[in-house]
């Protein structure tokens, strides 16, 4: 046994060391079978997941802090990896048929997706920056790799390039806020950094630091001003691994901003970083500004883009926004809700992205908006479907999407932001124009056009039919995701620290 | 002793890296470059600092001069042509211009930050020097962060995998 670790760790790392050995287990597999098993290769991840899942259930309802106050097993990152999981799940099962189109080798594809979501498992259960980095950086470098993996094509390559250096640059400024905080409080452990910061200490220092976290995690959700990467990653990686990288990459990097943030600096929500005209204030302050202007900016450029993939990379930057909100209300609901709004927008955008998935066929990219025309003729389901998604990202009841708005609006009038919510509602009513055009095209028929086989396979109408029934689902009997987020959320800062330090 | 060895290895740095702006031939400037961080893993060990010293050589020395080497030899960067003799280094091209003004600049910034706190402001403490030490580091990274440690294994596994895909020829 290894002094860092009990035997109790290995029984509540399960799901991690679960994940670790089906990548290693597809590695080896990809070299084994011959080339015409390649398909197994899915199926094989997906069951590693579904492994994942179950090894997860003796973490349920558990508070405790394991491998030596590294990694927390709480209420909060088990929410996350539940996400994670079905993100990595819904993805591969996409995966497949494009794949094949796209003639990417998938014994690689494959890893690296379990790799990213390992990453993210670390990122939800970190209490550690050093396990939070360790985490964020298995995630993006999976992600780098993943984004350029289609070799031939110039989009891919240059979007890899686009996210590599950027990602880079932006880590080495959290990393930089991180070592800061590090060395204001003599330790890299946030129940530590939470109990020793007081107002005033480091001067300058703790803004600045502060500045960098909110910098550099800023990034990773695609707020702006750091959202410049995401359209152009988000148009050139392949179809599923963009889906994966707008849902989990952004849950991922919001566990870690609610860890840093809200486990590890509470003390500095409001006030206690400086004053500003007179009036204190803290980070919540910076997140306030972010989730006004990342709404906007998001929203109003959405409007006008005629590629299906940069729209839903402009909309899923104004949904940051919105999940920013309830990071500013700060309080147990505010967070409770943008952990509702982060599953149910899991949902939505993983079924929007399976759709533009199979529009692509041989010959066909299949990511303009007027690829979608005439479909409701030939493929009235996937249209019906891809509705609900459109309204549900809009925020129109009964869908996901509007209970999800509904929390986190709620949530920021109940602790006194009602401007914010009143932004928030108006940036709603914006988005609708551009979801309700990409419906329009659906419906538009255009008899001269006889669009080619649909990409329809049975893994991806799964898919579709799970987002889709979630979608309804949770919009209608949302009450089992309130409880299960309001207990996470009410889990985050209150681990237990075993006393080792 | 020490002192002796302080100023054999300061001198090596500092002229070193002189000659590092001067050459024409960008390969001999990464030579250079290697002895400077060389003699300043020498200065880290005087100071009781041996991780650091053997970081400086693994990962200046090595790494990341090596990756400057394989930069220049790839792109074959062709030797500097003469540049035409400059009145004074002030007059010069735009180029070592700048880099005066920066070295100039550097320097005062040095000389007013330590004239400000005094070399006294310096740590004596002998127990300071052991936070350096690679026996207490190896521990606490075989022990307190083995999860983490044992963490970057996949994290290099990834790389290591990420680097032979995008690599890969395209058959």
């Amino acid at each position: 046994m290894p002094p860092g670790f009990s035997s109790s760790d290995f029984y509540y790392l399960m799901p991690e060391l679960v994940i670790t050995a089906g990548a290693l287990l597809v590695l080896a597999l990809d070299v084994l079978l011959p080339r015409a098993w390649e398909r197994v290769l899915s199926w094989v991840t997906v069951a590693v997941i579904l492994g994942a899942g179950l090894a997860l259930v003796p973490s349920a309802g558990q508070n405790l802090t394991i491998a030596r106050d590294l990694v927390a097993i709480d209420g909060f990152a088990t929410f996350f990896k539940v996400l994670f999981l079905v993100a990595a799940a819904l993805t591969v099962l996409m995966s497949p048929r494009y794949l094949t189109l796209e003639n990417v080798h998938p014994g690689e594809y494959y890893f690296l997706v379990l790799c990213a979501t390992l990453g993210m498992m670390f990122m939800a259960g970190g209490v550690d920056l050093i396990t939070l980095f360790i985490g964020l950086e298995t995630m993006a470098v999976s992600f780098y790799v993943l984004t350029g993996i289609i070799r031939p094509n110039k989009r891919s390559n240059e979007a890899a390039i686009k996210y590599f250096v950027l990602g880079a640059f932006s880590l080495g400024l959290l990393l930089y806020g991180m070592s800061i905080l590090y060395g204001l409080t003599g330790s890299t452990h946030l129940r530590v950094i939470a109990t020793s910061l007081v107002a005033g200490d480091g001067g300058l220092l703790l803004p600045f630091a502060v500045m960098l976290l909110v910098a550099g995690i800023g990034f990773k959700i695609a707020a702006v001003p750091f959202h410049m990467w995401a359209p152009d990653v988000y148009e050139g990686a392949p179809t599923p691994i963009t889906a994966f990288l707008s849902v989990g990459s952004k849950a991922a990097s919001f566990a870690m901003l609610l860890r840093i943030f809200v486990a590890g600096l509470p003390a500095f929500r409001a006030d206690g970083l400086g004053t500003a005209w007179g009036q204190p204030f803290g980070w919540g302050a910076f997140f306030y500004v972010l989730a006004v202007v990342t709404m906007t900016v998001g929203n109003l450029a959405a409007l006008t883009q005629g590629n299906i993939k940069r729209l839903l990379a402009y909309s899923s930057i104004a949904h940051a926004g919105y999940i920013l909100i309830g990071i500013v209300a700060g309080s147990t609901r505010g967070v409770s809700a943008a952990l509702v709004y982060l599953m149910i927008y899991a949902f939505m955008q993983l079924g929007a992205f399976a759709v533009v998935v199979m529009l692509r066929r041989k010959d066909i990219i299949g990511d303009e908006l007027k690829d979608l025309t005439g479909l409701y003729a030939t493929h009235p389901g996937a249209a019906i479907a891809m509705l609900v998604f459109m309204l549900s990202l809009g925020g129109i009841p009964p869908t996901a999407g509007f209970m999800g708005k509904f929390w986190v609006f709620g949530a920021a009038i109940d602790a006194g932001y009602v401007w914010l919510a009143v932004i928030g509602v108006l940036n709603s009513a914006v988005s609708l124009y551009y979801y309700i055009r990409i419906v329009v095209f659906m419906w538009i028929s255009e008899e001269e056009e006889k669009s080619a086989a649909f990409g329809i396979s049975p893994a991806v109408a799964t898919v579709l039919a799970v987002t889709l029934a979630m979608t309804v689902l949770l919009g209608i009997y949302p009450r089992l995701l309130f409880d299960f987020a309001q207990a996470s959320a009410a889990s985050l800062g209150s681990v237990p620290s075993l006393g080792l330090r | 002793m020490d002192v002796i060895a302080f100023y054999i290895f300061a001198a090596i740095a500092v002229v070193a890296s002189v000659l590092v702006v001067g050459q024409k031939n960008p390969m001999h400037s990464v030579m250079l470059l290697i002895t400077s961080f060389g003699a300043l893993a020498g200065l880290y060990v005087l100071l009781d600092a041996p991780f650091t010293a053997v970081t400086q050589i693994i990962i200046y020395a090595g790494a990341i001069m090596v990756l400057f080497l394989f930069v220049v030899m790839l792109l074959n960067v062709p030797r500097e042509e003469p540049a035409p003799p400059a009145v004074s280094a002030l007059l010069g091209p735009t180029g070592i211009r700048i880099g005066v003004i920066l070295s100039l600049l550097l320097g005062a910034e040095i000389v007013w930050a330590l004239s400000r706190i005094g070399l006294g402001w310096f740590p004596q403490d002998p127990a300071a020097a052991s936070v350096s030490s690679v026996a207490l580091i190896g521990a606490s990274l075989f022990t307190r962060h083995a999860f983490a440690f044992e963490a970057t294994s996949v994290l290099i596994l990834v790389a290591m995998i990420g680097a032979v895909v995008l690599a890969r020829r395209e058959h």
